[in-house]
């Protein structure tokens, strides 16, 4: 069969060099790092980027006068406009620095709340972490809006036909992920969202975990809202981004007050700032949104097309050899799906799995993966999920599945 | 004349140090949990679980003469090894010998991972738990 180390455009040994975390041992074995979907490593190239502003250039942005400031502001809109052109929005205001997808969400859900009605509904897809089912119950709480919920099937794909019948005149907004960090399925978002469209709904996209994989099209996808973090796509943690359109962008409300955000202030009247800097109020992660952009320049550099490839032939292979252990059972069997393995093994906890794992330095996430709808659709505790990144290679996926079938051993 | 908890913990330890890596302990500790013994399953309920652990944690504790008895189970195989051992150290100790005794030897056996109270299994709520039982039994023996 073809496996991950034929494909020679593509060399895995080399950019491994670049991830220094790789070296080091944990519990006394080399670490096999397969926790990628809750976090990814730091290529040498983003930490440089990180220790060049603090050595160099560490000021405050937008404010002051002297040079320094003047440069670490250059750098940072220099990184807001490799975003912008790296998700292809049209303008460079409509990208606006968050601490993560989880502050994206939320700023965006506050916003809508000047907007609905009691008796408008929001659709929802069953698929969601629970950061992206939180907030919106808690706008529907303040606005007496209705939550429904576009359901999902066996394989772990929504059921399109149910969300054709759910939408509706008073659907007023889609929330869902374009990749299930619990079973990675890939959802059909643009068929969602021209849909929802059709019936003057707007739709919000968390990208959080499409994002290290593929490279979305804001502009082609014709989406409204598209969240993303930038820890998971090599970047440093507390730092993410919201891209909204600019017309859905100068609608919504401020989020926070603070510096940054105000045009003028007076105890009578404030007038805002425009955008982007009406939503970032504050002084923000400045050397997190440059470290953000020197990660898509590293991952862009090795090309997207080419991950995804190589990323494919990893997750075959892995789910070829974890097919062999008897009792296995795999959740989220869509043919869309991103590097990403939730699985149970019949008889035995997660937990177990993970732990004894562990013990052989194999990191992969144990529990319900805040995605407890999906859990409880399957009903299950939670599963063990290994998910891969272009950095892991074909003997760590043989070291993962050596110590998964040492564990049953074990607990067997 | 029964063993202290002291003395139990004590016998605990030099059982595991035996073990010359963690396979053993962990192999060690797997067969103890097959051999726990049980919750009867009308216990199983709600107030009897232990908040903080990735998997289910039920525990039960009862009054015997002057003696608190835990039974417990779980759905996962390792935390019931690791409640065994608990329970093995405190179980059948009159309420104020349990709250009075030390969780040192769970480091002293290899197992020191699990104490961090940021771990998902939640062996400090565990021994939280057990330690509730005996405060809130000492008080109907007075």
């Amino acid at each position: 069969m073809s496996i991950a180390t034929n494909n020679i455009a593509f060399n895995v040994e080399k950019i491994r060099k670049d991830f220094p975390i790789l070296n080091r041992e944990v519990n006394g074995y080399p670490l096999v790092y397969l926790d990628n979907a809750a976090t990814s490593q730091t290529p040498k190239q983003v930490m440089d980027a990180i220790v060049d502003y603090y050595s160099n250039y560490n000021a405050n942005i937008h404010r002051g006068v002297h040079s320094l400031s003047q440069e670490a502001t250059d750098k940072y809109e220099v990184a807001r406009k490799k975003i912008q052109q790296h998700f292809n929005a049209k303008k460079a205001h409509e990208i606006i620095f968050t601490s993560g997808t989880t502050h994206g969400i939320n700023l965006v859900a506050n916003g809508f709340a000047s907007f609905l009605e009691a008796g408008d509904e929001i659709l929802v897809s069953a698929l969601e972490h629970h950061s992206n089912i939180v907030p919106w119950q808690m706008l529907c709480e303040k606005t007496g809006a209705i939550l429904k919920v576009i359901p999902m099937s066996e394989e772990g794909e929504l059921i399109y036909e149910t969300f054709e019948e759910l939408l509706s005149k008073k659907t007023k907004m889609v929330f869902l992920n374009h990749v299930s960090n619990a079973l990675g399925t890939i959802n059909p978002i643009k068929k969602i969202i021209d849909k929802a469209h059709e019936k003057g709904a707007a739709v919000l996209i968390d990208g959080a975990q499409a994002a290290p994989h593929i490279k979305a099209d804001v502009q082609a996808l014709d989406v409204d809202f598209y969240v993303v973090s930038a820890h998971k796509m090599c970047g440093p943690t507390g730092v993410g981004v919201l891209y909204g359109k600019e017309e859905w962008l100068d609608k919504l409300p401020p989020y926070q007050g603070g510096g940054e955000m105000i045009a003028t202030v007076s105890f009578e009247k404030t007038t805002y700032a425009g955008l982007p800097h009406k939503f970032e109020a504050g002084t923000p992660n400045i050397c997190g949104g440059i470290a953000f952009g020197a990660a898509l320049d590293y991952m862009n550099n090795i090309g997207f097309e080419a991950i995804a490839r190589y990323e494919e032939e990893l997750l075959d292979y892995a789910t070829l050899k974890l097919q062999e252990i008897e009792g296995m059972k795999i959740y989220g069997t869509s043919k869309e799906k991103t590097a990403v393995i939730s699985f149970n093994i019949e008889g035995l906890h997660p937990y177990d799995i993970g732990t004894l794992v562990d013990k052989m330095g194999v990191a992969v996430r144990t529990g319900h993966h805040c995605a407890q709808p999906i859990m409880d659709f399957y009903k299950i505790p939670g599963t063990v999920r290994a998910s891969f990144s272009f950095y892991n290679n074909k003997q760590e996926v043989e070291r993962f599945i050596e110590a998964v079938k040492k564990a049953k051993t074990m607990l067997s | 004349m029964s063993k202290t908890i002291q003395e139990i913990q004590e016998e605990i330890v030099d059982e595991f140090a035996m073990f010359e890596d963690w396979m053993q302990r962990y192999e060690y500790m797997i067969e103890l949990g097959k051999a726990l013994p049980l919750i009867e399953e009308k216990y199983k309920i709600e107030e009897n679980l232990i908040k903080g652990c990735q998997s289910k944690v039920w525990v039960h504790a009862e009054l015997k003469d002057d003696k608190l008895v835990f039974t417990a189970d779980s759905d996962a195989i390792i935390t019931k090894g690791i409640v065994a051992i608990l329970i093995r150290a405190f179980s059948n100790h009159h309420p104020s010998e349990i709250i009075e005794a030390d969780t040192k030897f769970i480091d002293d056996i290899g197992l020191k991972e699990h104490l961090s109270p940021t771990r998902a299994n939640g062996l400090v709520s565990m021994v939280k738990q057990l330690k509730m039982y005996a405060v809130a039994y000492q008080t109907q023996l007075k």
